[in-house]
């Protein structure tokens, strides 16, 4: 019935910290389950750590990692914003979280293949 | 859906992690060079009281934080609320904390077979 | 907008009894022409049973604000040329409110979370004591400046996302009032409003978002007096460890 805005940069800030939020809880899971193979079942972690080697998953690598980046950079801004004196400088500021996640994702990716 | 002590444990565990990211972030950059394995992976990890740390606390970290945000999120956007989001978040807190400490173990103290 | 239209297309939400729909209405044009001139002049011109809500019609008494193409404005203040979409407009009652009619929103939920964020004054003294003195470069009256001249519009808690998904959340304004007491150094009530302030739908639920502060008519950031809050609270916690 009633169209609410959705344009301005810091939704846009808060739609992203939320999503990457979701997005690593809902990679943890995975994560823990692959590393304790370790102990279970080593060869199948081999099997799957060559898997990752593929360009593909490199890609899918680039996507966690910078999910992780942003939202620490992000979660760093929204800390500041509370606990440091105030700044009406937000916008600037999460754009520069986006853009140290990037720089961070890209260093890893850059590494990786 | 927050009160103040949530909203404080949220904070807190945020701030245990950003240097805890930052490690994680810089070790992830230098083991990815090459490719990994298991044997490299062990090899860096096992019998190490640090890394046991390290990673212990980033689960014990992750686990409350992650509890509290999703909370949040199931709160704001499916509606659950009362004790149902009560549990859910003791769910996620339980099967972060267990499946996390399993898998640090698993890469530091376990020598053979659980 | 092109100036040479003769007539704006207005669509204006209309319900009663919870049944709600657009109706378009035809509105000429004018100069300097205000969203309460267009609202106004459908129901003086078009259909005299458009309810809608307004008062001193100079951005003083917070009464009119609407949602106008689906943002939300003091419609006394806003131009039509700064707002409209080619020709067009949209009007619909405060979002996050219970409609009575029209466009006219039942405000109670509003003002009890102004209560229940504890945003009233608590007197230290009574009538018969001095005058407080608090001089103008006094740090907390510096940081409650930040907070006054709310004219209780409810745009902000319109505006509002996190009031969206939280019925419980007190919202920017009270929350803005709480923050401009915490700054009242005559105040004798601070404990409790940092308690009430700390509950389930307080402070601690923002996002900073700060959709309020893009939408305050006033150029108020409730985000900031909310960011306040969070670190005064927190600061009390530490304190008695409750």
């Amino acid at each position: 019935m009633i169209r609410p805005h959705r344009t301005h940069a810091l939704w846009l800030a808060f739609i992203l910290h939320r999503l990457s939020g979701i997005g690593l809880a809902l990679f943890l899971p995975v994560h823990f389950y692959m590393l304790s193979l370790a102990l279970t079942d080593p060869d199948q972690l081999d099997g799957f750590l060559a898997f990752t080697d593929l360009l593909l998953v490199k890609c899918a690598e680039f996507g966690l990692v910078f999910l992780l980046a942003v939202h620490m950079f992000g979660g760093l801004r929204l800390m500041a914003l509370e606990f440091l004196p105030w700044s009406p400088r937000q916008k600037s500021y999460a754009a520069t979280a986006v853009a140290l996640a990037f720089f961070v994702s890209t260093g890893f990716f850059l590494q990786a293949v | 859906m927050l009160t103040l002590r949530l909203y404080f444990a949220q904070r807190l565990t945020a701030l245990i992690m950003a240097p805890l990211t930052l490690g994680h972030l810089a070790v992830m950059i230098y083991a990815v060079q090459g490719g990994l394995s298991v044997a490299e992976i062990l090899a860096r990890t096992q019998g190490s009281v640090a890394w046991f740390l390290f990673y212990g606390g980033f689960v014990v970290a992750v686990a409350v934080h992650a509890a509290i945000g999703l909370r949040v999120v199931v709160s704001e956007w499916l509606g659950v609320r009362g004790i149902a989001l009560s549990v859910f978040s003791l769910v996620v807190l339980a099967t972060l904390l267990l499946l996390g400490g399993r898998a640090v173990w698993a890469v530091t103290f376990a020598g053979g077979g659980l | 907008m092109d100036k040479t239209e003769a007539f704006l297309d207005v669509s204006i939400w209309r319900e009663q009894n919870g049944d709600g729909h657009f109706e378009t209405y035809q509105v000429p044009r004018r100069a300097n022409q205000t969203i309460l001139d267009v609202v106004a002049w459908v129901q003086q011109q078009a259909d005299p049973t458009l309810s809608y809500r307004f008062a001193c019609r100079v951005g003083m008494c917070g009464s009119c604000a609407m949602m106008v193409n689906g943002a939300p404005r003091w419609t006394c203040r806003t131009h039509v040329l700064k707002v409209a979409e080619g020709a067009s407009l949209e009007i619909a009652p405060l979002r996050n409110l219970p409609v009575i009619k029209d466009l006219v929103v039942d405000m109670d939920p509003f003002f009890d979370k102004w209560v229940a964020a504890d945003a009233v004054f608590a007197p230290s003294q009574t009538r018969d004591d001095p005058m407080a003195p608090i001089t103008p470069d006094d740090t907390m009256r510096i940081a409650a400046d930040d907070a006054i001249e709310c004219i209780n519009c409810a745009v902000c808690y319109a505006a509002c996302d996190v009031v969206a998904a939280n019925p419980d959340y007190l919202g920017p304004a009270a929350l803005n009032r709480s923050w401009s007491l915490v700054n009242d150094s005559r105040d004798a009530g601070q404990a409790e409003r940092l308690q009430a302030v700390s509950a389930v739908g307080g402070c601690h639920n923002c996002h900073s978002q700060q959709g309020c502060a893009k939408f305050c008519p006033n150029e108020l950031n409730p985000t900031l007096s909310i960011s306040g809050l969070k670190r005064a609270t927190a600061k009390s916690l530490l304190r008695w460890g409750r």
